[in-house]
């Protein structure tokens, strides 16, 4: 147990009746740090973040929180705590700044403190224009900045956000992007959730991926990306009677089998990440004659590394999410 | 005796929510108000011609202490309602991250609810007054019986709060918060002389708390000797309080989204 850790859990097992939703998880996530959760619907994700948040006590397992246990002090916990939910947590018929006020109270600030930093984050969030106005009106991007706004007043030292974009549109979901990379220039801890492999992609130093309730891989997007073999070549040419040559040619400058489709034009093959390959297949290409229609190299997506990690494609589940 | 004074704040803060949206939300204020007027003038006119009660020569003095007594005992649905909608939007994950005090959601809450039924009380009150009821004992009297019914109704709050948490949507909250208000106030003395109902049906009347308070209420409106009413109706309401409130604490401090 190492006190630079915000988020230190281990062997966490959560049921409800014979759904086993936690089955052993552990997540370990450094100060300052922003990490990913991964993982389809009815993962675990959201039961892990509230046994994180005090919300569920875990049946087995220990978690702290900024060293602090969630189960013996969950009072503790909640002092150092903001948490998102998958619904934006806001009172609708309340302006956004009595929303913020409301929450700052809660966190026992001094009443002047609770005035400045209300006024501090709805600037930053960028909702100074509506902040006296009823939440009802606002759109569900600006809804869910005030709720992350309002996790922020008692500048919690672990930041969760479950699953912060779902259902915003693309510009929204943007500008959400945006607004928590900003948080890890602040040196806020964020655990975040995602069901978006794009998402973990871009905000998540290291991506936990998580599914049936426990952790399956561990690691940066390029690490669990190369889990997986590497990036992928594809190379195009124009005549068919170059095939054997194109082959005899792509051969050694791949990692692996080299695969031909059926009308014998496109060649597709792994090669090394981070290679310059690509400028030296089309040298050789063109050394042997061989007219190029196109090569490209394809990063695995995380989609990739669900697939080969679970057999499964990310958006298939359509079931709900446990609990 | 500091968690008391954070336990105090932390409701007044939660309350204050409430309250300040109350004059926000036009509809719930127009129905807050004209649901009592409604039956003021519904029961005083259609029945109040054909209903004679003994002991009583005017039945209007009879039976509007019942429906004071009936409409704020519905006006606690309201806290059920409310917590359901909390707990479906996610609000209430938010406040149990918070770190506030365990108790109070629910106390500041239920204390909403009653400043909103002395509103409706109010409202009742006035019309009452212009159909003739008057305050036949002391000026006491009637404050007093207006605390015992409000107090009852606070109680009931936290029996709705129960509900609220434990059912799975706004829509259920709702009837179920309300259905078994219909045989509690009209098997009762609110309307009429339990002593006209069939035997097993009188039995349950005078045995109901509803008429307990209703009884004690109406005796210190009209001036009339109050007996043992006013120390049950306030051993009822007490009992309810101290069962329920702990109960219900318990269930929020394990209620999440489904």
């Amino acid at each position: 147990m190492s006190i630079d850790l915000a988020v230190d859990a281990r062997g966490l097992v959560k049921c409800f009746g014979d759904t086993v939703a936690l089955d052993g998880v552990d997540l370990q996530v450094p100060r300052g740090a922003i990490y990913g959760l991964l993982g389809p619907n009815g993962a675990g994700k959201t039961t892990a973040v509230r046994v994180l948040t005090t919300l569920l006590r875990p049946d087995r397992g220990q978690a702290l929180i900024d060293g602090v246990d969630v189960v013996a002090n969950p009072h503790g916990v909640r002092q150092r705590i903001g948490l998102t939910g998958q619904y934006a947590a806001v009172e609708e018929r309340l302006t956004g700044r009595e929303n913020m006020q409301f929450v700052g109270r809660l966190f026992h600030l001094p009443k002047a403190e609770v005035k400045s930093r209300a006024g501090d984050l709805l600037e930053r969030f960028e909702l100074v224009d509506a902040a006296d106005r009823v939440v009802k009106g606002y759109s569900g991007g600006m809804r869910r900045r005030l709720d992350i706004a309002m996790s922020l007043i008692g500048r919690p030292s672990v930041l969760f956000l479950d699953e912060p974009t779902t259902g915003l549109d693309p510009r929204s979901r943007l500008a959400m992007w945006g607004l928590i990379e900003e948080l890890e220039a602040d040196g806020t801890t964020v655990l975040l959730t995602t069901q978006y492999l794009d998402e973990a992609d871009r905000l998540a130093e290291r991506i936990i991926v998580i599914d049936h309730g426990g952790v399956i891989a561990e690691g940066t997007a390029d690490e669990l990306k190369d889990q997986i073999g590497g990036d992928r070549l594809r190379v195009s040419i124009a005549r068919v009677e170059n095939r054997e040559a194109a082959l005899d040619t792509l051969r050694p400058l791949c990692t692996g089998d080299v695969e031909v489709s059926a009308d014998g034009l496109s060649f597709a093959a792994p090669i090394h990440s981070g290679d310059r390959v690509v400028p030296s297949v089309i040298r050789a290409l063109d050394d042997a004659g061989i007219d190029v229609l196109d090569v490209e190299v394809r990063r695995p997506t995380l989609d990739d590394v669900f697939l080969t990690l679970t057999g499964r494609a990310v958006a298939d589940e359509q079931e709900g999410e446990v609990a | 005796m500091e968690r008391l004074s954070l336990a105090i704040q932390d409701s007044w803060v939660e309350a204050e929510r409430h309250l300040r949206i109350i004059p926000r939300n036009i509809e719930l204020l127009l129905f807050a108000a004209v649901q009592p007027v409604m039956f003021v003038v519904l029961f005083v006119y259609v029945f109040g011609g054909s209903i004679e009660v003994a002991g009583f020569d005017n039945y209007d003095q009879y039976l509007l202490p019942g429906i004071f007594s009936q409409s704020l005992v519905f006006g606690s649905t309201f806290t059920g309602v409310g917590l359901a909608e909390d707990l479906s939007k996610g609000l209430v994950d938010r406040l149990r991250s918070l770190p506030m005090s365990r108790s109070a959601v629910l106390v500041g809450r239920t204390v909403s609810d009653l400043v909103r039924n002395l509103f409706t009380f109010f409202v009742m009150l006035g019309v009452a007054f212009l159909i003739g009821f008057r305050f036949e004992g002391s000026l006491f009297e009637a404050l007093l019986a207006t605390l015992l019914l409000l107090l009852f109704s606070y109680a009931l709050s936290w029996m709705q709060a129960i509900i609220g948490l434990s059912v799975r949507s706004v829509e259920a909250a709702n009837s179920a918060g309300f259905i078994w208000m219909f045989p509690m106030t009209f098997v009762s003395s609110a309307f009429i002389d339990p002593a006209t109902l069939p035997r097993p049906l009188e039995a349950i009347a005078k045995a109901n708390p509803f008429t307990v308070v209703t009884d004690a209420a109406r005796a210190l409106y009209n001036g009339n000797p109050v007996g043992n009413n006013a120390v049950y109706s306030l051993g009822w309401s007490v009992g309810i309080i101290v069962v329920f409130a702990g109960l219900s604490i318990r269930k929020f401090n394990r209620s999440t989204v489904a």
